[in-house]
């Protein structure tokens, strides 16, 4: 027995060895958001290894890190709005001036930005909306409205299906009302529990990483998607169609962050010059199909993406909204409406 | 579970050398299960931080949030919170109805193997055994595939006609009642089984002498001999039905968290609760434990 | 007798047959669309190996190399520390004598069957986060080895109450050592039990979804959470190659069981 017992220790101890004796890269990442090959190519030209492990939502994403994974992983990619959170929670690396090569290849318009002012902590990585998509074979009326989710025709009652996130779908519901984010207003935020728990009568599910698939399998007749991720749905053969409607849409964008206590710091920052090539940021955006934040990709992008009615709303679409970071009062009061709304 | 306590002989050759030979269990499980169990209940009283993570403040905080409703701005007199007892509830009873499928299914299948001649059983046995030995994962990912809305399984009833539209079952209750039934009926026919191998016929053959119909003789005299047999098979189903993550997650859709998904969602979700999730396995333990106490008195009393 | 039948019930072959229909359509369903040449997973347009090539060569080979690597060494070495401890406490429990913690330890060698998965995939999650212990393969293993305790000590248990106290008694008579009594006697006749033992812990362990997922750290997967990461965002038909290979795994390894078990009651009731 104790023979046995020494043999699987030694097992497993050189199964350890041989995973720790080449240089790695930790990243955690949002599913389905980076092609393989990219991430063979950077392990091709540099000789780090990398191992990626993925989640579907930025509270997902904030909930393992709080959990005692920060420390595990070197880079993550947030959203605007969670890399604030990360920022004031103190979980973001600094980036020192001049330590990415490629800094100057940011687009100018996402340089200084709110959630991280001058690039401190954070490289973009994607940016796009948040709406819903309809299967235009069960349903031909009007989509621009954000009533399809909320007050949805009879056609699409029960095959609905809703992104798992609070911070975007409440704020989609907030759109809806035509109340502002963060409202501390009772009556308003009552009227929202309201409306998400009636809605809630009309919905098949809550999935954001099956929320293509649900539309191509046709599980779901109509769902919120963000637009890449809907126009993938669209390629794979289903009959969707993304609105931009009248009441308002989310905009975000997601950022490469340098995670505090980063295990393989150096082989992060190489990953985020890395990800700042014109050409490595392009093939992302060719994977995802959503719009990335670097200069000179422009010419290297499939060409169906220039006219996609997923990326270019219609000239009378309002401006899209970015979800805004409440404080804790306010937070909890939406989490409470969130708790409720999932059980 | 069946395996008993004394066994039939009672030797003692390796008497002496005893506590050698249990204690690397009980060191094993002793502190990688038995300190950690301990660990939850702590860990149910300390207090949430606001975006995560635990402050090792003590606190009923957690056991509060199950019980009482204090409304969406926290400062409303409380009322009970029927949200997680309905979870609770729901579970219990998608475990009860996926143990009467079983029941219902398993009796009959255990019964007809066990009637068979020896050879043709053990091949049977191998039948109802080999779904077991499959991953219960792929099982249940097959079966989401088989009932999904335009999967096989409505492709099939549409072709023959049976049906117009396709049967909504996936991200229903019955969907998850399907899915524990399916992940678990082996665990019914086995124990049933045993005992209906054990049953003497001659009994039966008696209730025939004396006129009694054959479903008489069922209910009055087998059912009473393999009682323990079907209690034991039920055991078996309805406490992993109980907490069961993989079908409710995979076959239910949003409207049918069981117990399971609202622990997972504590840990590995968005809501980062590390004492509710504490709080909510600690309640669903005392559950099991006690229909395992139930079913280990009713066990003792047969043996008196 | 007036021909009176207590064995046969009308009907009962019947749901017999639903029942193993039950069982065996899903899975079989599953393997037939594996070999789908569509990449739609809807519809059937013809039959290929494609999804299998892909299973070794696409995309997602290395993670599914990776998964299954793992997935592999841990459940042969969790079987094997499982197997060990288990065998021990089973000579322990049936052939220590009567003792005054019996029920107790029963109890507790019992534990990771009675409690229920998720508890115990919490528990072990909170202990390993309290005492420092990085999550990660060396977790999983540790955890896995646990839970395969009982299911090792089921079947050698059985096994071992099924053999007459005599043999090893009449040896010790002769030889005066335990351990050549435990070696050379006790051991051959309990091999299919310790067997059977191994290959129910190994299958355990290879099949565990839900502690795993708990206690898995930053970019180690098994078998069971890969295909379930991939899952979530619908079933891919190289998902279900994958599956279909897995089954038959599975189907492998349950008939090697049943085969040896046989043989091995046989040879002991000769």
């Amino acid at each position: 027995m104790k023979h046995l017992k020494l043999g699987a220790a030694a097992i497993a101890l050189m199964a350890m060895a041989g995973a720790a004796s080449a240089e790695k890269l930790s990243v955690y990442h949002w599913f389905e958001y980076i092609p393989q090959e990219l991430l063979d190519k950077f392990t091709a030209e540099t000789g780090i290894e990398v191992v990626m492990d993925t989640y579907d939502s930025n509270e997902t994403l904030l909930a393992n890190l709080k959990a005692g994974k920060l420390g595990s992983y070197d880079v993550a990619v947030p959203g605007d709005y969670m890399v604030s959170i990360m920022k004031n929670e103190g979980m973001l690396d600094t980036i020192a001036e001049g330590e990415l090569k490629n800094k100057g290849n940011i687009e100018d318009q996402w340089l200084n930005v709110a959630f991280d002012d001058g690039r401190m902590h954070s490289i973009p990585y994607q940016w796009g909306s948040t709406s819903f998509m309809v299967n235009r074979d069960v349903y031909g009326g009007d989509i621009r409205t954000t009533d399809i989710i909320f007050n949805p025709p009879e056609e699409l009652k029960g095959k609905i299906n809703v992104l798992d996130t609070a911070g975007e779908t409440l704020v989609f519901a907030s759109i809806h009302m035509g109340i502002p984010q963060c409202s501390t207003d009772r009556d308003q935020l009552k009227a929202l529990d309201e409306l998400v728990q009636g809605a809630k009568a009309d919905w098949a599910s809550f999935n954001s990483d099956g929320a293509k698939d649900v539309l191509v399998s046709g599980d779901a007749a109509a769902g919120m998607i963000w637009n890449g991720f809907g126009q993938k749905a669209r390629l794979e053969g289903a009959n969707v169609e993304y609105s931009y409607p009248k009441q308002g849409y989310i905009v975000w964008m997601d950022n490469v962050v340098l995670l505090k206590d980063a295990p393989n710091r150096d082989a992060a920052i190489k990953f985020m010059d890395f990800l700042l090539e014109p050409e490595n940021a392009a093939a992302v955006t060719n994977f995802a199909r959503y719009t990335a934040g670097v200069k000179g990709v422009g010419a290297l992008l499939d060409e169906e993406l220039q006219t996609s009615p997923e990326q270019n709303p219609p000239a009378d679409a309002p401006a899209g909204t970015f979800v805004e970071v409440c404080d804790e009062a306010t937070q909890k009061v939406y989490d409470q409406i969130w708790t409720r709304l999932k059980q | 579970m069946a395996a008993g306590i004394g066994g039939r002989t009672v030797s003692s050759a390796f008497a002496p050398i005893r506590l050698w030979l249990l204690l690397p269990s009980w060191v094993v499980i002793g502190f990688f299960l038995l300190i950690p169990v301990l660990l939850i209940l702590v860990y149910s009283f300390l207090t949430k931080e606001f975006r995560g993570g635990v402050i090792w403040d003590f606190t009923l905080a957690a056991y509060d949030q199950f019980l009482f409703d204090r409304g969406l701005f926290g400062d409303d007199p409380p009322t009970i919170q029927w949200t997680y007892i309905t979870i609770f509830v729901r579970s219990i009873l998608q475990a009860a109805v996926a143990t009467v499928l079983c029941l219902l299914i398993g009796f009959p299948t255990a019964w007809y193997i066990a009637t068979r001649a020896a050879r043709m059983r053990s091949i049977w046995l191998f039948l109802v055994t080999v779904p077991y030995w499959v991953n219960l994962l792929i099982r249940t990912v097959s079966m989401k595939f088989l009932i999904r809305e335009n999967g096989p399984l409505n492709e099939f009833l549409l072709a023959l006609g049976i049906i117009d539209s396709p049967l909504e079952i996936i991200n229903t209750d019955i969907a998850v009642q399907l899915g524990l039934f399916y992940s678990y009926l082996p665990f019914m026919v086995l124990p049933i089984y045993a005992a209906v191998e054990r049953y003497n016929f001659a009994l039966s053959e008696a209730g025939a002498d004396l006129y009694a119909g054959r479903w008489t003789i069922m209910r009055e005299i087998v059912l009473p001999v393999v009682k323990p047999g079907i209690i034991a098979g039920c055991i078996l189903v309805f406490v992993p039905s109980l907490g069961a993550f993989l079908a409710p997650d995979l076959l239910g859709g949003a409207k049918n968290f069981m117990i399971g998904s609202l622990i997972e969602e504590q840990f590995k979700g968005q809501a980062g609760n590390w004492p509710f999730g504490a709080a909510s396995s600690m309640i669903l333990l005392s559950m099991v434990l006690v229909v395992l106490f139930f079913y280990a008195r009713g066990q003792a009393r047969e043996q008196v | 007798m007036r021909g009176f039948d207590p064995r046969n019930y009308t009907g009962f072959l019947t749901v017999t047959l639903v029942c193993l229909f039950i069982l065996y359509a899903p899975l079989i369903v599953v393997a037939v669309y594996s070999f789908n040449d569509s990449v739609s997973i809807t519809r059937f347009t013809g039959v290929s190996l494609r999804w299998y090539a892909d299973v070794f060569t696409g995309l997602e080979a290395a993670k599914f190399r990776a998964a299954a690597a793992n997935s592999f060494s841990i459940a042969i070495m969790a079987a094997m520390a499982a197997t060990a401890i288990a065998t021990a406490a089973a000579v322990g429990m049936v052939r220590g004598g009567n003792f005054r913690g019996k029920p107790a330890s029963f109890a507790l060698i019992s534990m990771p069957i009675m409690v229920p998965e998720i508890v115990t995939a919490v528990a072990t999650l909170i202990f390993f986060s309290t005492i420092g212990f990085a999550l990660g393969y060396l977790s999983i293993l540790v955890a896995h080895i646990v839970f395969c305790i009982p299911f090792a000590y089921l079947p050698i248990a059985a096994r071992l109450q099924g053999i007459e106290a005599s043999f090893e008694e009449a040896a010790q008579d002769l030889y005066a050592n335990r351990w050549r009594a435990f070696r050379y006697v006790l051991a051959p006749i309990m091999a299919p039990g310790i067997f059977s033992g191994f290959l129910l812990a190994f299958i355990i362990s290879l099949d565990d979804f839900i502690i795993t997922n708990f206690v898995k750290g930053a970019g180690v997967e098994t078998l069971p959470t890969a295909i379930f990461g991939a899952v979530k965002q619908g079933i891919k038909p190289n998902i279900m190659a994958l599956s279909t290979l897995l089954l038959l795994f599975s189907i492998l390894i349950v008939t090697l069981s049943y085969l040896i078990g046989r043989s091995g009651n046989e040879k002991y009731q000769n």
